[in-house]
């Protein structure tokens, strides 16, 4: 059974790794805290680089202590993981690239590998080679543990902005008195649809708004579903008193909505938002015209 | 005889994100290979009411695209598979305005008059696969009229 005490069993390169990062930790954390990834990183204070050298090299000495140097998810890694995230995030956002990265973790490793070299010049050619080795491959492993953080980092935020980007405001926008318009862009599953309908409703209240405007010149594809959303919309516009224009249907999705065998005929559709825009005006008795040269103005 | 070019990609379709994605697919899958933009269009409204139905009443599944070619022309082969409850009758389930889920019950004929080619495979209890076809441009119509 491996001691935890530095200096217990000896023996397996591994385990002459973890003595050695245990006996050396603080200088290894004073040379990595000038390389450029500590050094870039922690500018607050050079102690504060040492410090986070530390963790690392505490984390390295307990993953070599369970002897799983090429595992990374061994249990070690768990406690440096976070600050691994926040320097690979650092470096990310200071515009490097992942190779450039992953470089500058591969750099942590020469200084570690002369001390290790210096430590062990006594012992025999072969177990000096056989520890070196370890420690590449545990350095190997860091590396890879750094870089397995950061992307599920990215990951996370992609995420975060897909659910933003479902949720993207929905504005009513006031084209004139008493015609509201809502320019939809994206998917309309049912979720934003709810929104949509909600923010369209209040508006036609608070605008006193006879007509409503859906344009739809942002949705990619209109299929049965989203067909039925704007129905109900439209529908419930109607409830309010309010007439819905449905705009923006281009030429492909309205050969799909006839082929797709939807019926659209209790909805009043426009091809354009101007179009459907002259149309509130007439009904609503309002013409605009070109301004005549003895400079009449609009109504 | 055609016969599928090139491997098949398989999407999972487990949560609406996915159909936004097999629709994005779709849409560049069928652009690369030259569809007109109204045959896009109606692919990938197939795509995403085939792939609803997939989600919605097989419990989720995935889609399989690949390429296909027969005597010089090409097109677009999309496969939607799941493991649930099967269709107890399928002419019923093709026929307009008859649904299970509350929707307009147009799904699954409408996306059959979208596509050039289209079959079910199902059973009750073991699971539905729709596989649909669509040519570049259309080739001499072996189906039969709708």
């Amino acid at each position: 059974m491996p001691q935890h005490e530095t200096g217990g069993a000896p023996g397996t390169p591994a385990h002459e790794v973890r003595d050695f990062l245990r006996r050396r930790s603080e200088e290894i954390a004073q040379r990595w805290a000038d390389e450029p990834l500590f050094r870039t990183v922690f500018t607050v204070s050079r102690e504060e680089a040492v410090e986070a050298g530390r963790a690392v090299v505490d984390a390295l000495a307990r993953v070599a202590d369970s002897q799983r140097v090429e595992d990374p998810d061994a249990a070690g890694f768990t406690a440096v993981r976070e600050q691994l995230a926040r320097m690979g995030a650092a470096r990310s956002r200071a515009g490097l690239s992942t190779t450039q990265v992953a470089s500058e973790l591969a750099a942590l490793r020469p200084p570690v590998d002369k001390l290790l070299v210096a430590d062990l010049e006594r012992e025999r050619p072969e177990s000096l080679r056989e520890c070196s080795t370890a420690l590449t491959v545990l350095m190997g492993t860091l590396r890879l543990v750094a870089m397995q953080t950061a992307l599920s980092e990215i990951q996370a935020l992609t995420d975060r902005q897909r659910l933003q980007l479902l949720e993207v405001a929905t504005p009513v926008i006031k084209l004139w008195d008493g015609i509201v318009a809502v320019p939809l862009i994206g998917t309309l599953d049912s979720a934003r649809s709810q929104v949509v309908m909600e923010t369209l409703l209040n508006a036609v209240v608070d605008q006193h708004a006879r007509f409503a405007i859906l344009d739809i010149t942002g949705v990619p594809t209109v299929d049965s579903l989203v067909a039925q959303h704007l129905m109900k919309t439209v529908a419930a516009v109607r409830l309010m008193g309010a007439e819905c224009v449905v705009s923006g249907i281009r030429p492909a999705i309205a050969q799909t909505i006839v082929h797709l065998g939807l019926d659209l005929g209790t909805v009043r559709t426009r091809a354009g938002l101007a179009d459907a825009l002259a149309h509130c005006l007439d009904e609503l008795g309002a013409n605009i015209v070109a301004a005549a040269p003895g400079g009449a103005d609009r109504k | 005889m055609d016969t599928a070019a090139g491997v098949g990609t398989r999407l999972p379709i487990r949560s609406d994100m996915d159909l936004v994605w097999v629709r994005q697919h779709v849409r560049q899958a069928a652009a690369e290979l030259g569809f007109s933009l109204v045959d896009q269009t109606k692919l990938v409204t197939a795509a995403s009411e085939l792939a609803r139905n997939t989600l919605v009443h097989g419990g989720g599944g995935e889609m399989e695209a690949s390429h296909v070619a027969a005597g010089g022309n090409r097109g677009l082969r999309l496969t939607f598979s799941d493991t649930g409850p099967g269709i107890d009758d399928l002419d019923r389930a093709l026929s307009d305005g008859y649904t299970s889920g509350g929707g307009l019950g147009m799904g699954l004929g409408g996306a059959r008059r979208l596509v050039h080619e289209f079959t079910v495979e199902t059973a009750p209890g073991s699971g539905t696969s729709v596989r649909v076809t669509s040519w570049v441009s259309r080739p001499p119509r072996p189906r039969e009229d709708v």
